[in-house]
């Protein structure tokens, strides 16, 4: 089958409803063990036991941008394919990175309390963060502030562009501007730093929350493409009951 | 538990759960609610021009 046949409505819910089970029992399963491993690795030499915030709170920064970024690819969709499924990735994306870019903020605020002694700084990378959230947040006041949803659609994929360079700076402002926030310590041209004993905990977990968001992302989809159908139907009863 | 910081990483894992678990279920609870409205229209003999043909 063709990459662009599953671009259709109606064989994507056929796929994603023999699919989301496998998808969720998985991500469930692995994080699970990513906990399992996380709660049994020994504690950071520095930090202590706080370490054990980075399970979630790393995962949760890759994911913020990880969907960010699937907004961004869907918004191409929109506007420059003008695919219906696109705009429907889109619309389902946005609270869920939403959720994933608030506990972000939310944990690093609290793991920089014991290790910073505050809850915040306007460093680039909290600040840049902070503004991916409230992009996020920009994006579901825009489609609901529309009332036509075609018309939202381009609007928000014009803003989610817009806002995607955002998304390398959030990745990049530990390297380019001085900041509280460490630099990065897995994905760099010389290799983590990050012991084995730490990292491999990290990375599962890291594939789990991937997997827990491809699952949420494919439900609300799937939620979305019916809501259109239903909001087709509505219309059409509505039609008939006045020339009955 | 988790020695004198333990407030906070309680906390974080406290709130991330709350919030996805509700993000799974307001997901859940949307999904069951549109499907069962379209049901509900398709009882009534409201139908997509396509319906004979599809699937989901």
């Amino acid at each position: 089958m063709a990459l662009m046949d599953l671009a259709n409505p109606t064989r994507f819910l056929a796929l994603s409803g023999r699919v989301l089970p496998w998808l969720t029992g998985l991500a469930l399963a692995t994080l699970a063990l990513g906990f399992f491993l996380a709660f049994r690795a020994p504690e950071d030499y520095q930090q202590g036991e706080t370490v054990r915030i980075m399970y979630i709170h790393v995962p949760f920064a890759w994911l913020a941008m990880f969907g960010y970024s699937m907004l961004a690819a869907s918004a191409l969709g929109i506007l420059v394919w003008r695919h219906p499924l696109a705009d429907v990735a889109h619309k389902a994306m946005a609270p869920i990175g939403a959720v994933f870019a608030f506990l972000c903020l939310f944990t690093g605020s609290l793991w920089g309390r014991p290790m910073w002694g505050t809850y915040w700084v306007w460093d680039a990378r909290l600040t840049s963060m902070l503004v991916l959230l409230l992009l996020y947040l920009g994006l579901l006041a825009l489609r609901s502030a529309i009332e036509d949803p075609n018309q939202a659609g381009r609007a928000a994929a014009v803003l989610s562009l817009v806002g995607f360079v955002n998304v390398p700076i959030v990745k990049f402002s530990v390297d380019w501007w001085n900041t509280l926030h460490q630099p990065a310590s897995v994905f760099r041209m010389d290799g983590p730093t990050i012991h084995s004993s730490l990292l491999w905990p990290l990375m599962i977990c890291a594939i789990g929350f991937t997997l827990l968001m491809l699952a949420l992302h494919m439900a609300a989809m799937r939620n979305e493409i019916y809501r259109r159908r239903l909001r087709v139907l509505e219309a059409r009863a509505a039609a008939e009951a006045a020339y009955a | 538990m988790f020695g004198e910081h333990g407030f906070f990483i309680l906390a974080c894992y406290g709130v991330s759960a709350l919030a996805l678990g509700s993000l799974a279920l307001w997901i859940f609870a949307d999904g069951r609610l549109v499907r069962r409205r379209l049901t509900e229209l398709e009882a009534r003999g409201v139908r997509r021009r396509s319906a004979g043909r599809i699937d989901a």
